[in-house]
């Protein structure tokens, strides 16, 4: 479930990242190294929960139907195709994948 | 001051790539809204999401850890530890937001990864307010509609298992974050972070594995950083 509150708060930190710079203009310096540090992180998380998405459902392993899809998906994104082409190629894997039996 | 230079407007080709942009950022928000709605979500949530947050990486990723079965908190913590980067963002464009306080208040909203890049790319002021402007508005509205249609239609879709959209989410993550990982620095400990995240999957709640992989990257660039 996702409670009105956390969308609140997710709302309300993100708006201080975001205003933080704009209204402290001038006044105040972000160290240097602090934007590679913060780019850093998020690829950190993006790519753990990735992961974690595609290989595991609930603490146990998803089944191959979706690794596969998600593996067809990465290559076509390596290989530079579209957005909607790479989203969809996951999405059809599995569902075929499943179609015929492999879960 | 000179009006023709206020509102000059910005050349054809960055017209074109903003609106290239807005397109997939659109496609990125059909699906975010469906595939919330699909795995459970109430329509006003991934709606309300993406007004108030507007943030594509931080919303697929509190969705993400809510229906693997995480808690709130855990998701707001994905979120909020993701849009950080939103920080150095707001620096980068507090002189061309400048003026008037509500100005810079309402800009901040506007904020993205795209308008930033946008923006920083433009030579002179002007067109920097110009490009900042036009990007983050276009954006907005385009993010919302999309988001609001994916989330009005997620609901006649049917199973989402059957149709694969749990393989659709982590195939927008890696499409997202794939230009991040061809410079070599930020591939190791996001690897490295991966591993911790997926063989703590069995042992730890749901939500905490992608953190505990932020702990590992950190680790690991500290020991990196005494190696040099």
């Amino acid at each position: 479930m996702m409670p009105v509150w956390a969308v609140a708060v997710l709302a309300a930190g993100t708006y201080a990242f975001r205003a933080a710079g704009p209204l402290l203009r001038g006044r105040v310096r972000l160290p240097g190294g602090a934007e590679r540090t913060l780019a850093a992180t998020a690829t950190v998380l993006l790519v753990a929960l990735a992961a974690v998405s595609t290989l595991t459902e609930g603490g146990a392993f998803a089944g191959w139907a979706r690794v596969l899809g998600v593996t067809t998906a990465g290559i076509a994104a390596v290989r530079g195709a579209p957005f909607p082409v790479v989203v969809i190629a996951a999405a059809v894997v599995t569902a075929a994948l499943r179609l015929c039996g492999v879960d | 001051m000179d009006m023709s230079s206020l509102w000059r407007t910005p050349d054809r080709g960055t017209v074109r790539d903003i609106a290239l942009v807005c397109l997939a950022d659109a496609l990125v928000g059909a699906s975010f809204g469906a595939i919330a709605v699909s795995g459970g979500l109430d329509p006003w949530a991934p709606i309300a999401m993406s007004l108030l947050v507007f943030a594509g990486g931080a919303q697929f990723a509190a969705v993400g850890v809510v229906l693997s079965g995480g808690g709130p908190a855990a998701a707001v913590t994905a979120g909020l530890v993701l849009n950080a980067r939103l920080l150095p963002f707001g620096f980068a464009v507090a002189e061309t937001l400048g003026g008037r306080r509500l100005t810079r208040l309402t800009g901040a909203h506007l904020v993205t990864d795209e308008a930033v890049a946008f923006t920083l790319r433009q030579a002179d002021a002007d067109r920097r307010r110009v490009v900042f402007w036009l990007c983050g508005a276009c954006l907005f509205v385009s993010w919302n509609a999309a988001v609001a249609v994916g989330a009005l239609a997620g609901r006649s879709l049917g199973d989402p298992g059957a149709l694969g959209l749990d393989a659709a989410f982590p195939a927008v993550l890696l499409a997202l974050v794939l230009p991040a990982l061809r410079n070599r620095d930020a591939c190791v400990p996001a690897l490295l972070g991966a591993v911790i995240a997926v063989a703590a999957a069995p042992f730890l709640p749901a939500g905490l594995p992608v953190l505990a992989a932020l702990a590992g990257a950190a680790g690991w660039r500290v020991a990196e950083g005494r190696r040099r």
